[in-house]
């Protein structure tokens, strides 16, 4: 990291970090249940949500923590938070602001101006610092009018205006965010985000936890992607992305893998299913936008003519995405002999939508397709990785362009 | 990890130390707590115009009824420090003064059992000196405390009281009291963690103390009932102490102080040691308990 060569010294480091929760596998809550069953052990379980966990982060750094629901990201932010003790050493050099979630400790009978002096009191600020704040907390919240409302009376995004506004207006040099953004509506979060482009501009040092990888690419520096407690990568924000959908989707290729099912009526095999990459290579990950293959081997069990080979590809919905066969290109697809093994391949640009696929694959005599040897299905599922996602079926470049229809001038936008 | 590995972490300073009871800034921890209890009490006099009231409503009412009762048909106000056959005068006012007082004690210990459970939130997405929560409802008990002892004071004054120089003994009484109600705030709250029937427990418990310390029954009363060896043992409790010293000190002389009643003021040192005792000891399962509460909630 060039940026730590010029400043030898990290903000933020954690070093062998783990975390273990106890779990008790009976709640005993009560002294009754104590003194009833004295000599009761009581069993833990124990769930490891940070296993050796190490980085550093540079002043100035827009560091960002990935992972599933319970990948132990926010524990993670806890523990540097101090808010969780956990094993290993975390250092924070410079004033931390944690801000986990929105208005934490408002209290809704008091007005704006008690509940952000308290709000600054217990973040660690003087009481003459927590004053000053407060015009400044009001004015970004846009709520001069309403300082002496309680804060029950302010509507539900007057309360949020006024949460966000105390937890950005810190003087921290090291700030932990959480992923307070899920809440509230379009414009709102362009006005987090807006934040997050001046505090990265400031050169405040943010760690921030996320699974939005769009976010993420957005504004991290860098970023670190844990699976299950442990590191799986850390470096490039877009490598994270990748390798969280992997992740995510790809995490148990075996599991997903079931016994393939078949049907037709057995003059031909479907052996194998699998997909390929650029180079050549196997993979059940395929990131969006490369070339991608699906090749099926066939074995025939008895001698056949021009045989149809079909392939859809199918989604999590079970929606055929893309359809392929052999029919449109050789109509005549040649003389195959009993014990024939014969690959089927189906190249095409990755346009697919992240997410998982599963191919199905049929085979059928010559004629409408309908006469089938074998249909396999199933058997073999991939994953396509992407942060680019629209939401459609498929990501297709598209050129979009704005004119102005009533003008006399159109102007006009590529994209 | 390369970048990990060079950094010189010796230079690093300090690592954190995660979730503690205290603070090494003191004053952060002071301007904590007392604005939490401020902020608190207004809420509770601000809230409803009668709040003060409100305040007061309680122990008055509390007071009325145990007065008619105990001096208008029982005759405990009655007793070896009024003149004989005769109701002492200011029985009135000291009952007042122990029933404010102690529920000073009732209300610091027991607002205190569930608070750091209540205060989850809190304790779980923002990284503070934890022993402010405890803390912070005895203050507030204090502040109450301050509102209602104003009115004591203008019923012993009413009552006949003249102002006298043992009325300074007042801090001290009220010292020795909330040392021994924050140490049990302390405890209590952190064992509410592991324990959820502490809060029904000790519900009772002060029910039970209230009737077993000198609220109602002057201790001239009891002492005579207990002999010299239970009364010592009796007056460990700094709350009977501070009682005793309050009807002595605040309303009038002619009940013994708490040493007199003694036999010297050494054995005063016996209350306060529990007093101290238990601050230290809820101090110390609090600050035992504190760096893993968040995860126990």
């Amino acid at each position: 990291m060039s940026s730590q060569v010029e400043n030898p010294l990290p903000a933020v480091v954690a070093r062998d970090v783990s975390k273990t929760f106890r779990i008790p596998e009976q709640q005993v809550h009560t002294l009754k249940e104590r003194a009833l069953h004295p000599r009761r052990k009581i069993s833990y379980q124990t769930f490891r949500a940070l296993n050796h966990v190490s980085f550093a982060v540079a002043p100035g750094e827009f560091f960002g923590i990935a992972g599933r629901n319970g990948s132990g990201k926010s524990t993670m932010l806890k523990c540097i938070a101090g808010i969780y003790r956990c094993a290993g050493e975390i250092w924070c050099r410079g004033r931390l602001s944690t801000f986990i979630e929105l208005g934490v400790g408002f209290n809704l009978d008091l007005a704006a101006r008690d509940n952000v002096i308290m709000n600054g009191l217990m973040m660690g600020l003087s009481p003459r610092q927590a004053r000053k704040r407060y015009d400044s907390v009001i004015e970004f919240a846009e709520l001069e009018e309403f300082r002496d409302l309680k804060l029950k009376n302010y509507s539900s995004g007057m309360q949020v205006r006024l949460a966000f506004s105390v937890a950005i207006q810190v003087d921290a040099d090291i700030m932990l965010i959480d992923e307070v953004f899920a809440v509230g509506d379009a414009a709102f979060q362009q006005k987090c985000f807006d934040v997050f482009t001046r505090l990265r501009d400031q050169g405040k040092t943010i760690i921030f936890v996320t699974h939005d990888m769009q976010s993420l690419q957005r504004f991290c520096h860098r970023a670190l992607l844990l699976e299950r407690g442990s590191m799986v990568h850390i470096g490039d924000p877009a490598d994270v992305a990748d390798q969280y959908l992997e992740i995510n989707f790809g995490r148990h290729p075996d599991v997903a893998a079931q016994e393939p099912a078949h049907a037709g009526d057995g003059d031909a095999r479907v052996a194998d299913v699998w997909v390929e990459d650029d180079a050549g290579q196997r993979t059940s990950a395929m990131p969006q936008g490369q070339r991608l293959t699906l090749r099926a081997l066939v074995e025939f069990m008895v001698d056949v003519e021009d045989p149809q080979a079909s392939i859809y590809v199918l989604n999590e919905d079970h929606v055929a995405v893309l359809v392929a066969g052999t029919g449109l290109k050789f109509e005549r697809s040649g003389q195959f002999a009993a014990g024939d093994q014969v690959l089927f391949s189906f190249t095409f640009d990755n346009v697919l939508a992240p997410g998982r696929y599963s191919p199905l694959v049929t085979l059928a005599h010559r004629g409408a397709g309908l006469d089938v040897m074998d249909r396999y299905e199933r058997g073999f599922s991939f994953v396509v990785s992407g942060a680019g996602a629209q939401g459609g079926l498929v990501d297709l470049p598209v050129n979009v362009e704005i004119e102005r229809a009533n003008a006399g001038v159109a102007q006009e936008v590529q994209a | 990890m390369s970048a990990v590995d060079s950094i010189p972490y010796e230079a690093l300073g300090r690592p954190i130390r995660g979730p503690e009871a205290l603070t090494s800034d003191w004053s952060r921890l002071w301007h904590l707590t007392f604005n939490i209890a401020r902020m608190q009490w207004k809420l509770r006099f601000f809230g409803s115009a009668l709040g003060y009231f409100w305040q007061l409503a309680r122990p008055l009412m509390m007071f009325a009824v145990l007065w008619v009762f105990f001096t208008k048909i029982g005759h405990i106000g009655s007793g070896p420090d009024s003149r004989p056959g005769q109701p002492n005068q200011f029985y009135g006012a000291q009952l007042l003064g122990s029933i404010v007082l102690f529920t000073f004690f009732a209300e610091a210990t027991g607002n205190a059992v569930k608070s750091v459970v209540d205060n989850e939130a809190l304790v779980r997405k923002i990284q503070f000196p934890r022993l402010v929560i405890p803390v912070s409802l005895v203050l507030l008990a204090l502040f109450n405390l301050g509102l209602k002892l104003l009115v004591v004071f203008i019923f012993t004054l009413a009552a006949g009281v003249h102002p006298m120089l043992s009325w300074l003994e007042l801090p001290l009484i009220v010292a020795l009291l909330a040392v021994f109600a924050a140490g049990l705030a302390m405890l209590l709250s952190s064992l509410y963690v592991y324990f959820r029937d502490i809060s029904p427990i000790w519900e009772v418990l002060s029910q039970v103390l209230f009737y077993a310390s000198p609220v109602i029954i002057p201790l001239t009363t009891v002492q005579a009932k207990l002999g010299p060896a239970l009364l010592h043992i009796y007056m460990l409790s700094p709350i009977a102490t501070a009682l005793q010293q309050f009807r002595h000190a605040i309303v009038t002389h002619a009940t013994p102080s708490a040493a007199e009643l003694l036999g010297g003021n050494l054995p005063l040192l016996g209350p306060i040691a529990i007093a101290l005792a238990t601050f230290a000891l809820g101090f110390v399962v609090f600050n035992r308990t504190a760096p893993y509460v968040a995860e126990n909630l």
